[in-house]
This record gives C-alpha cells, sequence and structure tokens, in this order.
C-alpha cells in the first residue's frame, strides 16, 4: 500500500473492462437484472467492471436503475 | 401511419405482457398510437427533468435553459424509439429499454451545453489542482512532490498529444468526459478508451520506477 491511494484506483486498469459502447448497449438488461435483483455483476463482469470505473456510464446507469424501481414502487 | 407489422417485424415471444402492449400500440396507427406516445413521452421527460436537475448545477445549467435541455432531451428520445422500435429485442421490459434512451439524451446534451460557460477551455493544465483531486495533504508534500513530477513527466513524454489532451481536460481541469468528447467531436467510448490507455500508461511509467506496485489489476 502507497500513500496516494486514490491516484493508485484511478489508475487502475480492468482489462475485464467492455467500454462505453458494450455497457451502454446492454444497460437496459443489466439495470432489469439488477431491479430483479439477479447477480448482473457475475453474469456480466465485464459490463460491471466499467460500471465501476467510468463516472459517466456509472451516473447514466443509476439514473435508470432509479427509474426502473420508480416504476416497481 | 406506419403499420406495426412495418415497424416491429416480429413481436418477440418472450415479452411480458406490459412490453408487448406498448410494442402493439406504438407499433400500431390511430388514436391508440397518439395516447401511447403522449403517455410514453411523459414518462420519459419525468425522468430527463429529474436527471437534468440532480445533475445541472454542478455544471452550472439551472432554469428554463435546464427546463428547455429536459423538454428537448425528452422529444430526441421519442423520436429515437419510435425510430428504433424493430430494434427492441426484448431482453429488458421496453420501459427499461426505452428510458435508457433519454438518459442518453440529457447526458449528451450537459455535454454540449458545458461549452456555453465562458470560463471554460480545454488545453490549458492545471497541475496545482491535482494534489486536491487525488487527496494529497499539503502538509504530505515531502513525500508526493516528486511523484507528482514523475507522474507529470510521464503526461508529457509518454502519451500522445490526443491522450494528453483528453487527460489535461478530464483529470487537471475537471471537464466531465461527455463535455471532452462534444468539444473533440468524439464519443464518450472514443474519448474513455483514450483515458483507459493512458491510465494503463501512467501506471506502468509509475510503476517502473518504484512509485506504484506492479500490480494493474483493477479488479475488486
Amino acid at each position: 500500500m502507497n500513500g496516494w491511494p486514490a491516484l493508485d484506483r484511478f489508475l487502475r486498469t480492468d482489462p475485464r473492462d467492455v467500454g462505453c459502447g458494450e455497457a451502454m448497449a446492454m444497460l437496459h438488461v443489466y439495470a432489469d437484472l439488477v431491479a430483479a435483483g439477479e447477480p448482473a455483476g457475475q453474469r456480466y463482469p465485464g459490463i460491471a467492471a466499467h460500471l465501476h470505473a467510468c463516472g459517466p456510464c456509472g451516473e447514466d446507469f443509476d439514473a435508470l436503475l432509479a427509474a426502473v424501481r420508480d416504476d416497481a414502487g | 401511419m406506419i403499420p406495426v407489422h412495418r415497424v416491429v417485424e416480429e413481436i418477440p415471444a418472450r415479452l411480458d405482457p406490459e412490453s408487448a402492449e406498448w410494442l402493439r400500440v406504438l407499433g400500431g396507427a390511430g388514436p391508440g398510437r397518439e395516447a401511447a406516445l403522449a403517455r410514453l413521452h411523459a414518462m420519459l421527460l419525468r425522468i430527463a427533468q429529474r436527471e437534468a436537475r440532480r445533475r445541472g448545477p454542478r455544471l452550472l445549467i439551472a432554469g428554463p435553459e435546464l427546463e428547455d435541455l429536459a423538454y428537448q432531451a425528452a422529444a430526441d428520445a421519442l423520436m429515437a424509439i419510435t425510430g428504433k422500435l424493430g430494434q427492441f429485442r426484448g431482453e429488458s421490459r421496453f420501459t427499461t429499454w426505452a428510458y435508457r434512451f433519454v438518459i442518453v439524451e440529457v447526458s449528451a446534451k450537459l455535454g454540449r451545453h458545458f461549452w456555453r460557460r465562458p470560463d471554460v477551455r480545454l488545453g490549458a493544465a492545471d497541475w496545482e489542482q491535482l494534489p486536491g483531486r487525488f487527496g494529497l495533504e499539503p502538509a504530505q508534500e515531502a513525500g508526493w512532490r516528486d511523484l507528482l513530477a514523475a507522474l507529470r513527466r510521464a503526461v508529457d513524454t509518454d502519451l500522445t498529444a490526443r491522450q494528453r489532451e483528453v487527460f489535461v481536460a478530464i483529470v487537471l481541469n475537471g471537464v466531465p468526459l461527455d463535455a471532452v468528447a462534444a468539444r473533440l467531436g468524439s464519443t464518450r467510448n472514443a474519448v474513455y478508451k483514450m483515458m483507459f490507455d493512458a491510465r494503463r500508461k501512467l501506471r506502468a511509467v509509475l510503476a517502473a520506477n518504484g512509485y506504484l506496485d506492479d500490480d494493474d489489476s483493477g479488479r475488486s
């Protein structure tokens, strides 16, 4: 462990990361799985890795999940 | 009006009843379709307004401009959805598929709107901001001064010009990734890929010089 964990985390890249294009193309599928309590991250680890690393896609996913949960509620 | 069989060639068999009904009415004609379009638009607008209001203040957008942006996002999303109805394959609920369009529209429009602010620039590197962005305390400067100098050298010498431009905008100047994509006439995907490659390259250089460990697995 070094003394700059935030920089260390930022520079780390996950080889499973599928990138924005593929993640956004499957975002609706992923969101429905998460909303249903399914292990979406296990089924799509590359999307999970991307949403963890990409701020804009992560924010879009949070917004989509909130909308889905609003409908369910 | 476009008949259903031309818009939706085949309604997927495994659809839930609500999604199948959306496809049926949107792919049809007459007052039923108009009512469905109005209902869908209202749902999209509600999401667009919530997202615009949530994200807007961070980007210094508010008031009528923000409302206009939400209305435009909902209208553009509705057009995209009706144009791509035949691409819905029933992998999710119809509404989840549709909501994605409006969220993408809000993100893209906020990214473009960012550049209307008079105080933002793409190119000037503000290295003074870096310690704060990564939680490096001024009191500990003796410990991280060499690290930042090595990072700066790596940015200057190991990144391509395009990678450096994107790194400076996003990391040093705090420009949102979607705004960078809009300014460069690029896509979120392409800019993210550029940053991904830049991060990996910078980490390798810092690890080779003993500032970071060699494990580049971002798995958590």
